[in-house]
């Protein structure tokens, strides 16, 4: 059954790299990869169950991580054109 | 007991799977950026969490257990943040909300 | 100072539970690793009771139940939109004032929206907020929701 889970997983990468490939903008491209991610963390849970090394989990938190710092640096660079930019105030009620 | 957790935990993870396959089919057929962005949201909701909640009733009570509550716990709080981020930054960099008619890529 | 202590606690919890060795050695690092990252937080001033809101830990465990059957409703909705081979999505951008008045509320009010396939935060804002909808029914349901109340109540608690 892990089996079918992690298939199911690797169709659906196709898919998101199918969009990550197309574009058109890099907005669709920065929301493929991230689904490219999200995808990723779970392929690397299932895979763990699958051969029976749960160890891999470890791997999936690193990668979950990565993921979302890697997204909103990669938004904050085509936002604002720089990293560094401490971006608009916000705010505050 | 352990047929019906195993059962149970069976139809989680093929749904989870249904779902996150639906969601990046969703990616690919939607014509524009902002409906894209309602598929992968089914990917990092109801996908992912239905596939960890499937792993944790195999897992059963052990740090493995808690290994998966953590990522569940990190997606929950830092998808929707990266989405909304991705959003925002497409809306003000002028993506526009519009349907865009057909895959010709959009220039901005 | 409150808060730095429960920080600490947690990371040390996180620490000890992801290594899952005891060797002196291990939970010696793992303490120092702690404190050094609780100072991190005091000196980014996010350790306090916004950054790191504990109080809210009883009434986020009664929403989230309530929560994720809204995301299994919702997500089977946009499946129906995507596997019709019609694809009817009706894109629709609406906007409204939430009801909530704290940062954590209206931060958990939009991680709701974002978090429920269907609808999209875009912009938020105590004054308003911009929600994209993938079809026309779902962005109206964002608008005055059962969501806003809830979020509402829950904020509330002190």
């Amino acid at each position: 059954m892990f089996a079918a889970a992690a298939l199911a997983l690797l169709v659906a990468l196709g898919l998101a790299l199918a969009r990550a490939l197309a574009g058109p903008t890099v907005f669709d491209r920065a929301l493929a990869a991230n689904s490219i991610g999200t995808l990723a963390m779970m392929m690397l849970a299932v895979f763990g169950f699958l051969t029976g090394r749960p160890e891999f989990l470890d791997l999936a938190i690193l990668y979950g991580l990565l993921n979302v710092i890697g997204t909103i640096a990669v938004l904050k660079f085509f936002r604002y054109g720089d990293l560094g930019d401490p971006g608009r105030p916000e705010a505050n009620p | 007991m352990s047929a019906a957790l195993d059962i149970a935990s069976w139809a989680l993870l093929l749904a989870g799977g249904a779902f996150c396959m639906v969601g990046a089919l969703g990616l690919v057929r939607l014509r524009s950026f902002f409906p894209r962005t309602h598929a992968a949201s089914v990917i990092d909701s109801a996908g992912a969490g239905l596939l960890l909640a499937g792993l944790l009733l195999q897992a059963g009570w052990t740090l493995v257990a808690v290994k998966l509550v953590m990522i569940g716990l990190l997606i929950f709080f830092a998808s929707p943040t990266a989405t909304h981020a991705l959003a925002n930054a497409a809306r003000e960099r002028g993506v526009s909300f519009e349907h865009a008619e057909g895959e010709a890529p959009s220039k901005r | 100072m409150l808060h730095s202590a429960i920080l600490f606690v947690l990371f040390y919890a996180f620490w000890v539970l992801m290594s899952g060795l005891f060797t002196p050695f291990l939970l010696a690092a793992g303490a120092a690793s702690s404190l050094a990252v609780v100072w991190f937080a005091v000196r980014m001033h996010v350790a306090d009771r916004e950054g790191h809101p504990v109080h809210l830990i009883w009434p986020a465990l009664a929403y989230w139940p309530w929560l994720v059957r809204e995301i299994l409703k919702s997500a089977l909705d946009v499946s129906r939109v995507i596997l019709d081979p019609r694809l009817p999505a009706s894109p629709t951008v609406v906007s409204f004032k939430p009801r909530q008045r704290t940062v954590v509320g209206l931060v958990t009010h939009a991680n709701s929206i974002t978090l429920t396939p269907g609808t999209l935060s875009v912009e938020v804002g105590p004054e308003r907020f911009v929600v994209h909808g993938l079809t026309r029914a779902s962005a109206h349901a964002a608008v005055d929701s059962e969501m806003d109340r809830r979020v509402e109540r829950f904020e509330r608690v002190r």
